[in-house]
């Protein structure tokens, strides 16, 4: 019987893997897990029922849904992928996974040799040194043909249809009847026999009223990072123009958290520095057009403050300084009333009409543009509306609000299993290893590449934390890893039949709380969106943003908290998440909203709670503890993870030892500057 | 600049259930207003929370009448300024206005292959068991990096 509103039809279905999520990741998962089932179908005689489940479209969901003008992992055959392992480690000052970023770099060209070969446009350097774009039938990378290098690990590309063209392969791979669009997994449920096993996953099409509740043994949770737990700058219409995707909402983190799986570095976050207001990328202005940012006064702040770069050894010694030290040092000029921040659009490209050819000067307008058109055309809005055309006036940067992501630059996420061939530990030796719940693995490899402390529960992108910088090509390639991984874990775990810890009819009722707390008091007062009995996730999220940004260093503090405020927020979320019962929803788009809001409220308190735990401020620039405004290598550099208990709403935090897997001295011989 | 929709063209997708951008559209913002009761509108699709929009311009890209432009967010743009473009199979073309008058034109190529062409396992090897406990993909296109295995301190 079809459903109504209120009153939904309910879908069980039984599967082997759920793939949850469109976007780079698990569009990789899904175009590398058919040929792996196959071979599970013929070699192993297991047959394997595989879904994938996104709340958007494919063709454009996700961070890349947009497009990109740059690629902005690939390692090419120059570069070792400890190299790589290297760079990403000091992005993120030190603390990241080297087992999972060297992994990530063996493995990532491979998904952009298949870009290119499904027809992404790469732009390439002809043999004078002139560049082409990707139409130019100039050889692939694949047979040698050369990239453009905006930077040491980015390649330019023709960017607009780049998922468009990776979702196609994708859907081809999984074949339609095996994917469906619209449906918003909200929840995901524990095994009924084994509570640290994964049983299944529900959550509610956003178009027809339905519930859909399916098992499975082995689910890859891929759905992006997290925005707008923090008060954006523009709170109008412009609440919209935030830097990642707007509909990233923290629920890879939330659901993983409330099945049990152990979060790291949730702390981090990324505040990238961008073009004032549409938040374009800066990157090709950097790296390809040389441009450098300058404060008011036109001083160039990374030459001003460049001795601020000396409190933070080793990881402002580095060639390129970490992210956050950027920002640090941006900062500095900003809080002393030096603003605005400029890119000098301006002398790079005069700077460059000297050198080049006419055919390029030509062609440097178009790119220069294209960098927008390509991934934000918001920011080429605010050119036209403000009449700014870059040759002739300069653009103004600004830090942006903090953003929660592990492709990026930033490491947050979900504690995976890694490789096991390259030296990682096995065990875990430190002081307060005794405090690591008695549940969890020892380690960093525990059996299945990416597969969370969560029996079957996988992650990939923007969910693996203490790594960074995959970004699309990377998250890809990721999901490639975690599907291979899928396959033989239910190959091995072929007698396991997954049952639901929780009844179906209660997981309805949980999933469809806010359509039933509107229908129920709606009619007590005359303004549908002022209730006593009810908040509106509009509302919620409002109230969310205020308390992150005041309290949990925003944009209203300059980044800056302390414990005492932490303590507040501590209070004000615990509110907030029990007001969160209370969400109304009076059509299925606002379910959809109501659910992705408490998944940012779990989000956000993760966040505030590892900063809590961690005693220093690891990330200068993207926030400050004033009360321990240092970095603290000796007691510190160390992961910080969690488990949250669904039960009880706790939330347990603890360390796990660092090693570098590879040797981080390398990046700082080159003499300091 | 969040999308709007014109009256004058969109045609609510020629009564069909869901409208391209309702398709379309990564934040489910687009809605198809049948009976004109929430816009003044019947048959005409709106977005529905211009607050939420990224500008991605999936809709703008998608719509088959061209009936969908972008206003830039209001709270931050002055008025006057346009970006529109019209996307092809391989390329696609951008009209930029400026509040000043200033035009400007650009085209670029989305792709280098037909759209629907792609054939994911054409000409690829099948995956083969005795390999899954290993590194790599069940195919491989000349872009592993083995790495050099001095680097690894530990092992």
């Amino acid at each position: 019987m079809a459903g109504e509103f209120g009153n939904p039809e309910v879908i069980e279905e039984d599967l082997d893997i759920l793939l949850i999520g469109g976007g780079m990741a698990c569009c990789g998962a899904g175009y590398e897990i058919m040929r792996w089932a196959e071979a599970a179908k013929v070699e192993a005689g297991v047959d394997l029922k595989i879904k994938l489940v996104d709340k958007a479209a494919m063709d454009r969901s996700g961070a890349v849904a947009q497009g990109l003008s740059a690629i902005n992992t690939y390692i090419g055959s120059e570069q070792d992928p400890a190299d790589y392992a290297r760079m990403v480690s000091n992005d993120l000052m030190g603390i990241t996974r080297d087992d999972l970023a060297y992994d990530l770099g063996r493995h990532v060209d491979e998904s952009v040799h298949l870009f290119e070969e499904w027809g992404l446009p790469i732009w390439k350097t002809d043999e004078n040194g002139e560049r082409h774009d990707g139409s130019k039938g100039l050889p692939s990378l694949k047979d040698g043909g050369k990239p453009v290098r905006s930077g040491k690990w980015q390649i330019m590309i023709n960017g607009e249809s780049y998922k468009w063209i990776v979702a196609e392969a994708a859907k081809k791979a999984l074949g339609m009847d095996r994917i469906e669009e619209r449906v918003f997994i909200v929840k995901l449920v524990n095994d009924k026999n084994d509570p640290n096993r994964i049983a299944g996953a529900v959550g509610f099409s956003t178009r027809d009223h339905k519930v859909m509740v399916y098992k499975a043994k082995a689910i890859l949770l891929a759905a992006g990072g997290c925005v707008n737990i923090f008060r954006p700058r523009s709170v109008g219409e412009g609440t919209g123009r935030a830097w990642y995707p707007v509909w990233n909402a923290g629920s890879t983190y939330a659901m993983a958290a409330e099945a049990g799986a152990e979060l790291t570095m949730m702390e981090n976050r990324f505040v990238p520095a961008r073009f004032k207001d549409g938040y374009g990328p800066v990157g090709a202005w950097f790296l390809l057009f040389k441009a450098q940012a300058t404060n008011c006064n036109g001083e160039v702040y990374m030459v001003k403050n460049k001795e601020l770069l000396n409190d933070y050894p080793p990881y402002g010694q580095a060639a390129v300084p970490a992210s956050c030290l950027r920002n640090h040092l941006m900062l500095k000029e900003m809080r002393e009333g030096r603003g605005p921040i400029y890119m000098d659009t301006v002398t790079a490209l005069a700077k460059l009409r000297e050198t080049l050819s006419p055919r390029e000067v030509k062609h440097l307008e178009a790119e220069a543009w294209e960098d927008f058109l390509d991934m934000c055309v918001g920011q080429c809005g605010i050119w036209v509306g403000e009449n700014i055309e870059p040759e002739k006036k300069n653009s103004e940067l600004m830090p942006t609000e903090p953003y929660l992501l592990g492709s990026h630059s930033g490491c947050c996420g979900i504690w995976v299993s890694g490789p096991e061939d390259l030296g990682a530990p096995t065990s875990e030796d430190h002081a307060d290893a005794s405090k690591i719940p008695g549940h969890l693995p020892k380690g960093w490899s525990w059996g299945y590449r990416s597969m969370t402390t969560v029996k079957g529960l996988f992650t990939a992108g923007d969910g693996v934390g203490a790594s960074g910088h995959k970004f699309s090509s990377g998250s890809h390639a990721e999901g490639r890893m975690c599907a291979k991984a899928m396959v033989k874990y239910c190959i091995d775990n072929k007698n396991v039949k997954p049952e639901l810890d929780t009844s179906v009819e209660q997981l309805v009722e949980d999933i469809y709380r806010p359509v039933r707390t509107y229908m129920e008091f709606k009619d007590y007062t005359t303004a549908i969106d002022i209730n006593p009995n009810y908040i509106t996730p509009k509302m919620l999220q409002f109230r969310l943003q205020k308390i992150m940004d005041e309290y949990v260093a925003g944009v209203a503090t300059y980044y800056t908290t302390n414990d005492k405020m932490l303590a507040v927020a501590e209070e004000k979320l615990e509110m907030l998440k029990e007001d969160a019962m209370k969400m109304r929803a009076k059509d299925l788009h606002e379910l959809l909203r109501a659910w992705e809001n408490y998944h940012r409220i779990l989000t956000a308190e993760a966040h505030m709670k590892h900063i809590q735990f961690r005693e220093e401020s690891r990330y200068p620039g993207f926030y400050y503890r004033m009360d321990k405004n240092f970095v603290d290598e000796e007691n510190w550099k160390c992961f910080v993870n969690s488990v949250y208990d669904k039960s009880t709403h706790k939330w347990s935090l603890f360390k796990r030892k660092h090693y570098d897997l590879v040797d981080k001295s390398k990046l700082f011989k080159p003499a300091a500057h | 600049m969040p999308t709007y929709v014109r009256t004058d063209k969109c045609d609510g997708c020629k009564g069909q259930d869901k409208t391209a951008c309702m398709y379309i559209c990564p934040h489910d913002l687009m809605k198809l207003d049948k009976d004109g009761s929430e816009t003044g509108h019947a048959m005409r699709a709106f977005n529905q929370e211009p607050e939420q929009c990224w500008e991605c311009y999936s809709c703008v890209k998608i719509c088959p009448q061209q009936a969908i432009e972008c206003r830039h967010y209001a709270d931050i743009v002055p008025l006057g300024g346009s970006v529109q473009p019209l996307r092809g199979t391989d390329s696609i073309m951008w009209t930029i206005k400026f509040r000043n008058g200033t035009l400007k034109r650009f085209k670029f190529p989305i792709r280098t292959t037909p759209e629907g062409s792609i054939d994911p396992y054409g000409g690829k090897p099948n995956a083969a068991m005795a390999n899954i406990g290993k590194s790599g993909f069940f195919v491989e296109s000349g872009g592993y990096r083995a790495g050099n295995p001095a680097e690894l301190i530990r092992k």
